[in-house]
């Protein structure tokens, strides 16, 4: 930790210095700051709600974001291949919906169940973009729909013929196929919420608390490098003071914000269990392996000649992305309530690398900072213009169209750059 | 025993084989299973010709070096468009062919200029076509949508009575639908055959062939077949790159006019999203590469596409009443080719 918060001090410094540079690198973020002020002014939400809603949605998709930062490490590009996951994810959840497991201990065997499946299909589709490689993105993107056709062939034909199973609550009634959508919080016999529910905080303690204890951990440290006789540095602890203190600020106005303020619940253990992932996602970095990613991905022929088995560590990338994704996607769901088989995680990929690229990420980098950022951009926006588009057209679709535009756009300019710079790059 | 297979499958291709093989054990069971031959044979011919035009827009493209067009959407929303300035402007006279030839001729110029612009953008990303292509195509169908919503067009064929916007399917009915379909069709005992659809196509076709075997296309073919060696000899690749580009465009804005009035109806909104998918498919399987490509392949590709999926439907239905087994089987099918001819290319590399 004490490292990146070198770094972000010393870019903090940089950005400083150089403020029209950081405008220029940082634009679409700003772009979609901006847009999402706009839109959620015009759409009359009430602050307090699209604060709940930011909550709630950093809670659901935060992990399937935070999938795709390996294979960007490993020179892989944006991994399209996560809605394989999510229907790994996806079949564990049918079949122990099936077995009547609920709460947390059904989350649980969801998990286990998905695990083995996630990473059979990593290994294949790691083999696959070893066959591709220049061509991942796309190959990946077909990947993902070639295997919805199998998925759907597994659902709906194979479920009651060659699998046999008999489920009148799960399956159409023909005996043959599983429903379009499964209830996950029926009687609560479910997995609705196994996860959120486990220990709620209100949003206002959690801040309150968290800018207690980030105050004591900063001025301990400080202080003990101090007696040490480290280098010690003042400005970055007026810096990290300052944040704590706004955190506290905020939770201040939050908890005399209202009713609809107070009453604003931030699920712990699905927060804790995204913490996890990022601390997971920083050491990796630190460890042999991660090392091996950052060479694969800055140069294959380098890393090829200096020992590495490059095939190897790309296939482990795209593995620990699609288990990464089928996980993500159980936690997803377990927060929606209701599984739509055949539609839920079509549309995974393309939002999650959307929320990605908005935070600032491209082709060839992807931090943690970036990938929560782009979720509360891309999620306020998602929530807010379908109404903004209502008041301000008088035609909800056009929010709902411009939204969708938005997620398409994002990609293909961003993808359109990134080629465009490794054309420049090769001339 | 092994070499004669692998030569045998080297020489006609991995996916025309399979595919053929797919579409002649089908065409055994629809047999067995006693369904009409003549119905089906109609269906089958008709479905070619109503999504030929669209296969072939990916020859020129595939030629100039571009790739198979992933952006074909881009072309078939300037085709689309035409089709609601018709409807909006009554074009409906028979002068306009009822709508279809005044459609066709508003349809190119948009289709030109947009790929035109497509085209330049394409030159400055070579190498990542394909990907940025299918983004292209998904970014510019949701912007349509918007447009669809706000277009002031008030004809009470296409627009809803109440609100706002276009519908999101509306029937030619009282404009050109059949228009081609219906022209000298030919009945051979139960089996019709559209004669105007398949000269229409096939008159494309030819259209194509020429311009390929003119000086242009020439050029155009050999800016896609080395790149660099074209550039040495004199020949503006980017130019070439960008005249394909354009060509397949129009081409896919007539394809989806085609599309409609053979169909009968214009879907607008989400409709085009996946369209280039099924194109792309059927040249692969007529024996294209993502690099190399001929008009041949995209009509035996798309005959055997095309048929094997309207036989498969009712073969299909027979088996499983419930679920639809037949897209399933499409999109398995169309998929696992794309991805097979994108290894293809990246062992090229």
């Amino acid at each position: 930790m004490d490292e990146m918060n070198n770094i972000s001090v010393q870019e903090y410094k940089d950005k400083g210095k150089n403020l029209k540079r950081f405008f220029i690198e940082h634009s679409a973020t700003m772009l979609f700051l901006v847009m999402c002020i706009i839109a959620s002014y015009f759409s009359g939400y009430p602050v307090s709600s699209i604060v709940r809603e930011i909550v709630t949605r950093l809670s659901r998709n935060a992990f399937l974001v935070l999938s795709l930062i390996i294979p960007v490490l490993a020179g892989m590009g944006l991994n399209f291949g996560i809605v394989i996951g999510a229907m790994a994810g996806q079949i564990a959840i049918v079949a122990v919906t099936h077995f009547g497991i609920y709460g947390i201990k059904g989350f649980l065997l969801c998990i286990v169940l998905s695990t083995p499946l996630a990473i059979i299909f990593g290994i294949l589709i790691g083999r696959l973009l070893n066959k591709t490689k220049g061509q991942e993105m796309i190959a990946s993107l077909i990947a993902g729909f070639f295997t919805m056709g199998l998925y759907q062939f597994l659902f709906l034909f194979m479920i009651g013929t060659v699998i046999p199973m008999k489920n009148k609550v799960l399956m159409l009634s023909g005996g043959v196929g599983i429903r379009n959508t499964i209830d996950l919080g029926r009687n609560d016999k479910g997995i609705k919420y196994a996860l959120d529910n486990l220990w709620k905080m209100p949003l206002w303690k959690l801040m309150i608390i968290a800018s207690i204890i980030s105050t004591i951990v900063i001025i301990t440290i400080y202080f003990w490098n101090k007696r040490k006789g480290k280098d010690v540095n003042t400005r970055k602890l007026i810096f990290n003071l300052g944040i704590s203190f706004l955190v506290l600020l905020g939770g201040i106005i939050v908890l005399n914000g209202g009713k609809r303020f107070v009453r604003i619940q931030v699920p712990m253990v699905t927060g804790m269990v995204i913490a996890g992932l990022c601390i997971f996602n920083v050491l990796i970095v630190k460890t042999k392996l991660g090392q091996d990613f950052r060479t694969v991905g800055q140069d294959m022929h380098i890393a090829k000649v200096s020992g590495i088995n490059v095939d190897k560590i790309r296939i482990i990338a795209v593995t620990i992305s699609i288990l990464l994704a089928a996980w993500g996607q159980i936690i997803f769901l377990q927060n929606i309530g209701t599984l739509s088989t055949y539609g839920s995680h079509v549309q995974i990929a393309t939002f999650s690398i959307a929320a990605i690229l908005i935070g600032g990420a491209s082709v060839s980098r992807a931090t943690i900072g970036q990938a929560l950022l782009g979720v509360v951009l891309f999620h306020t926006l998602f929530y807010v213009s379908p109404k903004a588009g209502n008041n301000l057209f008088g035609a909800a679709q056009i929010g709902e169209y411009f939204r969708a535009f938005v997620a398409y756009g994002v990609i293909g300019i961003s993808l359109g750059l990134h080629a465009w710079r490794k054309a420049v790059g090769k001339k | 025993m092994n070499e004669a297979i692998k030569r045998i499958s080297d020489r006609v291709g991995l996916p025309r084989l399979i595919i053929s093989l797919l579409f002649f054990s089908i065409c055994v069971m629809a047999l067995i299973l006693k369904l009409p031959a003549s119905s089906l044979i109609s269906d089958v011919i008709r479905r070619f010709g109503m999504f030929g035009i669209l296969a072939l827009a990916m020859i020129p493209s595939i030629q100039c070096g571009t790739g198979p067009n992933f952006a074909l959407p881009l072309g078939i929303v300037c085709g689309l468009f035409a089709m609601t300035i018709t409807i909006q402007f009554g074009l409906t006279s028979l002068i306009w062919g009822n709508g279809f030839w005044a459609s066709v001729i508003i349809a190119i110029p948009f289709a030109a200029l947009a790929g035109w612009i497509y085209g330049m953008m394409l030159n400055k990303i070579k190498g990542s076509e394909m990907l940025v292509a299918t983004y292209t195509g998904f970014s510019i169908v949701s912007f349509m949508c918007i447009i669809w919503v706000v277009i002031p067009f008030k004809n009470p064929e296409m627009a809803w009575p109440i609100g706002k916007g276009l519908r999101v399917t509306f029937a030619l009915d009282k404009s050109f639908a059949y228009f081609l379909n219906n022209f000298l069709m030919i009945k051979i005992g139960e089996i019709i055959i559209p004669t105007g659809l398949l000269l229409f196509f096939f008159g494309t076709c030819l259209a194509v062939w020429v311009f390929l075997r003119s000086k242009i296309g020439v050029a155009l073919r050999a800016a896609g077949d080395n790149p660099k060696f074209a550039q040495a000899s004199g020949i503006d690749v980017d130019k070439c790159r960008i005249i394909g580009t354009v060509l397949s465009n129009v081409l896919g804005a007539i394809g989806i006019i085609v599309y409609a009035q053979s169909f009968g109806f214009v879907q607008l909104y989400l409709a085009p999203l996946y369209m280039a998918f099924p194109a792309v498919a059927a040249v692969l399987i007529g024996g294209a590469s993502a690099k190399k490509a001929k008009i041949s392949h995209a009509i035996l590709g798309v005959f055997l596409f095309q048929g094997l999926l309207t036989v498969a439907l009712p073969v299909a239905n027979q088996i499983f009443s419930e679920g639809n087994l037949s897209e399933v089987l499409r999109m398995i099918v169309q998929n696992g080719i794309i991805l097979y001819a994108i290894t293809k290319v990246g062992g090229a590399d």
